[in-house]
């Protein structure tokens, strides 16, 4: 396919995006059907041109038509055909397309089935989201073209960048972007009732199924991330508190307390206005997240002068839809409506704290990422802000959230039971005691804290089931009651329980690693062995291996334990020849819910290798509790049901009789 | 032309999509509910639902009267805001004209003009595999190469290979490519005239214009090989030009002058170089056809009027360019050698002492070097 054809889809996606902005804004500001009816439509052929547009590229990619100079920059004609599309979006142009595409699918989604929605409202949530096309469309077009063309075409290409070539990068932009754009459409939600001064029962409706949405993808992206620089990079760790990785996990931080106030505000018609704001949060995060990750604005303010126009773009963009949503909802919140009250004790009042601590948690994040960036750039010093200020910050902020997590779901709406909570809490208690007293058995003397985190993590989960065992009733009611109550439970209650037990089981992991993983260091020789975590690796043969585009040198351990063979493992360095780049292609081996984990270092004087080797002990539950996350967030999300949130009545009429209750007054 | 039909299609669906939807609704569609009708549908849908639960055991009586309240609260607040809604909409034909001109005319225009400014709608695509297949002509350069240079990775005993690729090398200006395809197609193919100057050549161009000991040793093996190579005589004099015995480059381009067929058109060349070592140019040898019309006065002085000044420029850039290196890392004899002979050559005796100067305080430990330098330094008349 021509290229040629993708540039001008893409330049007529613009003209379309720009369409899309002012007409159905100004047919909602006119109280013109027509209009309104256009946006609909132009979304839908927007939708179709990117299509078009990203194909188009991604056949230059898959035919190597070295006559486009992203092509050239980014791939090679011997890269396996997978890496060849996944090269499409392996680069800084590449992915910017990749963006619009998805910012691109989810208009379309809200196009087709928006059908239930006010027109105005969603003439003027396209015009939102075709106003951040048009952003988008500019800055790709005018300084990150993909389709720039290159006299005469080069016969080969200068290959894709080693790291890059790995099944991680066919998933983990994919994800992180469909999380980052799925909160554009809350955004999108937010400016429109900000632009129309009303929040309508339907946006209720409709943010907490995209903010489930993108946050379920975010969540699965930042594991994925977390999981490809974990055998990627070869140096075993899962979280390094590196700006890349914070950029995706402010708006998470945003995204988790945007869907839990946004569950107050469909219930009870509460937090509207905070809500909003938790929109248009998480979308700025997000934002700066994608620009952070593709242009290098973070790890280096020297970008921006290497390469000002697309730096100030960058920054044009920014100060417009955070600057400018910012100020709406500075102009226009006091005119909305707030909603019903609560008594602190509630389980509006438990959301609330969770928001305050996320929400803190974002904001040290934002601080710590962004700190050292202003001061280089207000007199050049450079600091580098580690891991000690992100554990000790969110960290700290984090124990209350684990430890309230299991009280919240336990809250009645309006006012709540603290002590009646605590009470049916108490089993889940029990279990995370005697799990961090085994846990303190079994580690002998290790750190202290371990055992308390343990705990903590067990009453998470366990909490959470507590939950599902409460709402059916058993104990309470006959057995087979209470197993047709739970079955009658909407599948959000499920949901949220299998989320929050996700976190429990992710922090499970996250504790047991930091705490009682074991190193291995040693230069060895064929024949030798290495033990690391009671388990014996011995290098059996070393090999050199070559691949389409790449040589490597493969080393094979066998691994025993007590004398008994588990198996082997192959951990290999690689030396990509385009680029003549080396990365490390860690060997991992999963035993139960742990892995052992090889790297090859350098070849030592004398026919030894440098290994270094890992026991990393319960590692996958990090990923494994992400999972279940992301699940949770899916399962909450086929719940399709309106659902009104009925504060229950007070205790000693209900009792007695319920025929003849008094609401709960009104606000 | 296939590309701009395209091009049309697409910019005509886009203009359509604004263009339908406004005609739908001028055949009567019906306009759409204010926001608070939407609304009060909602809560009507909620109620339902609420009903629903109650009856399949899903809450209780009394949570259920509680939800049915709550929602009753909300549906009385939106009625009271649909009533205020009522505004009908004027203005509306205007409005969907203008809409329909923007479309017409907007959309074209922006996107042709911006694409018009961007794109390059006559380049034709080039996928991979096509250009490879494709026959072979001189247009893709870039694939020729690589197809010898795959050829030669399958077959890297293959002289002729080497020899087809070289001089393209050459042209390209990747010389480093170019010296190691001759010197392999010198080892597989023997050594002649043609590849040992296209060797020696790449090698002074590398050089920038400076034959060094490599390049001339090449030129000789040349000359062993055919005794009348004009390329290799004419380097061959260069280089003793650079070593600083003008006489001996005057009499060796003088010799190949008288040899070459009055219209070679290396001939030019040579004679100016002549003329720069101060050696007249040799009478015409006795076996010389007799009244050969030897180059004219204009075809001189046209040349010389030319050539001198931009070569000089050139040499000099080169060798300007070598004195940066080599004051950032001087570590390289060959280097400060070649920089001396280069600014004799040139005329500059000062510059080349200064130079022998620096490069002795570089080597004041090695005894070798500093031989070299010496030797040189006496060669070229610069004293010591």
């Amino acid at each position: 396919m021509n290229p040629e054809i993708g540039h001008y889809a893409l330049v007529l996606a613009l003209a379309v995006a720009i369409l899309q902005t002012a007409l159905p804004i100004w047919g909602a500001r006119t109280g013109d059907a027509a209009l309104m009816r256009v946006g609909p439509v132009l979304a839908l052929v927007f939708a179709g041109f990117v299509s078009l547009s990203f194909a188009t590229l991604v056949t230059a990619y898959v035919q190597s038509d070295f006559s486009v100079l992203n092509v050239v920059e980014n791939s090679h004609s011997a890269k396996p055909l997978l890496y060849r599309i996944t090269g499409t979006w392996g680069n800084h142009e590449g992915s910017m397309l990749l963006w619009v595409l998805v910012l691109a699918i989810f208009g379309a989604l809200v196009a087709l089935f928006g059908g239930n929605l006010p027109a105005r409202l969603k003439a003027n949530v396209l015009g939102v989201q075709g106003s951040v096309a048009v952003a988008f469309l500019l800055f790709i077009l005018l300084t990150s073209n993909p389709f720039i063309r290159v006299v005469p075409a080069p016969a080969e290409g200068q290959d894709l960048n080693p790291i890059l070539q790995d099944i991680g990068l066919a998933i983990h932009p994919p994800l992180l972007y469909l999380g980052y754009v799925g909160f554009s459409i809350t955004f999108a939600f937010a400016v429109a009732a900000l632009i129309e001064g009303r929040l309508d029962a339907a946006w209720a409706r409709w943010v907490r199924p995209w903010a489930l949405t993108a946050w379920a993808f975010l969540t699965l992206g930042i594991a994925m991330g977390s999981y490809w620089a974990y055998y990627e990079l070869g140096w075993g760790g899962w979280w390094f508190w590196d700006p890349v990785e914070n950029a995706s996990l402010m708006p998470w931080f945003a995204g988790t307390a945007l869907i839990h106030s946004a569950v107050v505000m469909e219930k009870r018609d509460a937090l509207k206005v905070w809500t909003v704001l938790l929109a248009i949060l998480a979308f700025s995060l997000s934002l700066l997240g994608t620009f952070l990750v593709r242009s290098g604005v973070l790890t280096s303010v020297h970008v921006f002068a290497a390469d000002p126009s697309r730096g100030v773009f960058i920054l044009a963009i920014l100060i417009f839809f955070i600057g400018g949503s910012l100020a709406l909802y500075a102009l226009r919140a006091p005119t909305l409506r707030q909603g019903g009250i609560f008594a602190p004790v509630s389980r509006e009042g438990a959301l609330v704290l969770n928001n305050l601590l996320l929400t803190a948690a974002a904001a040290a994040v934002f601080v710590g990422t962004l700190y050292p960036l202003a001061l280089e750039a207000y007199n050049g010093a450079k600091i580098t802000v580690g891991p000690p200020y992100f554990n000790l910050t969110v960290g700290v902020l984090m124990l209350p959230v684990a430890f309230a997590m299991p009280f919240g779901p336990l809250l009645a709406w309006k006012r709540g039971d603290l002590a009646g909570a605590a009470q049916r809490l108490m089993a889940a208690f029990g279990a995370a005691l005697v799990v961090a007293a085994l846990a303190a058995y079994a580690q002998g003397g290790g750190p202290v804290l371990a055992p308390f985190g343990m705990g903590l993590a067990a009453f998470v989960i366990i909490g959470a089931g507590v939950e599902i065992f409460e709402r059916a009733g058993f104990g309470r009611v006959p057995l087979a009651t209470a197993f047709a109550r739970l079955r009658g439970l909407p599948r959000s209650v499920f949901g949220g329980a299998l989320a929050h037990a996700g976190v429990g089981i992710c922090l499970l992991g996250m504790i047991a690693e930091t705490s009682w993983n074991a190193e291995g260091v040693a230069g060895v020789r064929v024949g030798q062995s290495l033990n690391v975590g009671g388990y014996e690796l011995t290098l059996d043969r070393l090999e050199p291996r070559s691949g389409p585009n790449y040589r490597d040198l493969t080393g094979v351990f066998s691994v025993r334990r007590g004398g008994v063979d588990v198996g082997t493992i192959e951990s290999s360095k690689r030396l990509f020849t385009a680029r003549n780049m080396p990365t490390t292609e860690a060997g991992i081996r999963t035993l139960g819910l742990s892995q052992l984990y090889v790297s090859l270092g350098d070849e030592l004087p004398g026919g030894a290798v440098g290994v270094r080797a890992y026991w990393k002990p319960l590692v996958t539950l990090i990923w494994l509790g992400a999972v279940i996350m992301a699940l949770g967030g899916a399962l909450s999300l086929t719940d399709r049901r309106l659902r009104v949130g009925a504060p229950k009545p007070a205790k000693n009429k209900s009792a007695k009789k319920p025929e003849n209750v008094v609401p709960a007054p009104a606000e | 032309m296939l590309l701009w039909i395209a091009f049309s299609l697409m910019t005509g669906a886009a203009i359509l999509a604004v263009l339908w939807p406004l005609r739908s609704v001028a055949a009567g569609v019906p306009a759409a509910a204010s926001a608070a009708e939407a609304d009060l549908a909602v809560y009507r849908d909620q109620l339902a639902e609420i009903e629903r639960d109650r009856e399949a055991g899903l809450i209780g009586a009394a949570e259920g009267e509680a939800a049915r309240t709550e929602v009753a609260r909300r549906i009385l607040r939106a009625s009271a805001e649909a009533e205020q809604q009522k505004a009908a909409s004027k203005g509306a034909d205007t409005r969907r004209r203008a809409a329909a001109i923007i479309a017409l005319i907007g959309v074209p225009a922006m996107a042709g003009g911006l694409y018009l400014f961007l794109g390059s709608p006559l380049y034709p695509p080039q996928p991979l595999a096509q250009r490879l297949e494709a026959r072979p002509d001189q247009t893709d350069i870039a694939i020729l190469i690589r197809k010898v240079e795959t050829h030669l990775e399958a077959n890297p005993n293959d002289g002729r290979g080497y020899e087809v690729v070289a001089p393209i090398y050459s042209r390209l200006g990747r010389l480093d490519d170019a010296a190691r395809a001759w010197s392999n197609a010198i080892r597989l193919l023997g050594s002649n005239a043609t590849r040992q100057t296209g060797l020696g050549e790449a090698l002074t161009t590398q050089a920038g214009g400076v034959v060094t000991a490599e390049a001339k040793a090449a030129f000789q093996a040349a000359l062993a090989a055919d005794a009348k190579d004009p390329k290799a005589r004419y380097f061959l004099g260069l280089a003793a030009e650079q070593d600083g015995k003008p006489a001996e480059a005057g009499r060796i381009w003088g010799a190949l002058a008288a040899d070459s067929p009055p219209d070679a058109p290396w001939l030019g060349l040579v004679r100016e170089s002549m003329a720069r070592v101060g050696a007249t140019p040799a009478p015409a040898p006795a076996g010389a056809v007799a009244g050969a019309p030897g180059p004219n006065a204009a075809d001189v002085a046209a040349a010389e009027s030319l050539t001198p000044e931009q070569r000089s420029q050139m040499v000099r850039g080169m060798v300007e360019r070598l004195e940066t290196r080599l004051a950032e890392d001087g570590n390289d004899i060959e280097g400060w050698l070649r920089l001396m002979r280069a600014w004799n050559v040139l005329g500059e005796a000062e510059k080349a002492k200064a130079a022998a100067g620096e490069a002795r305080a570089h080597f004041a430990k090695d005894e070798g070097a500093l031989g070299r330098i010496d030797a040189l330094a006496r060669e070229l008349g610069l004293g010591s």
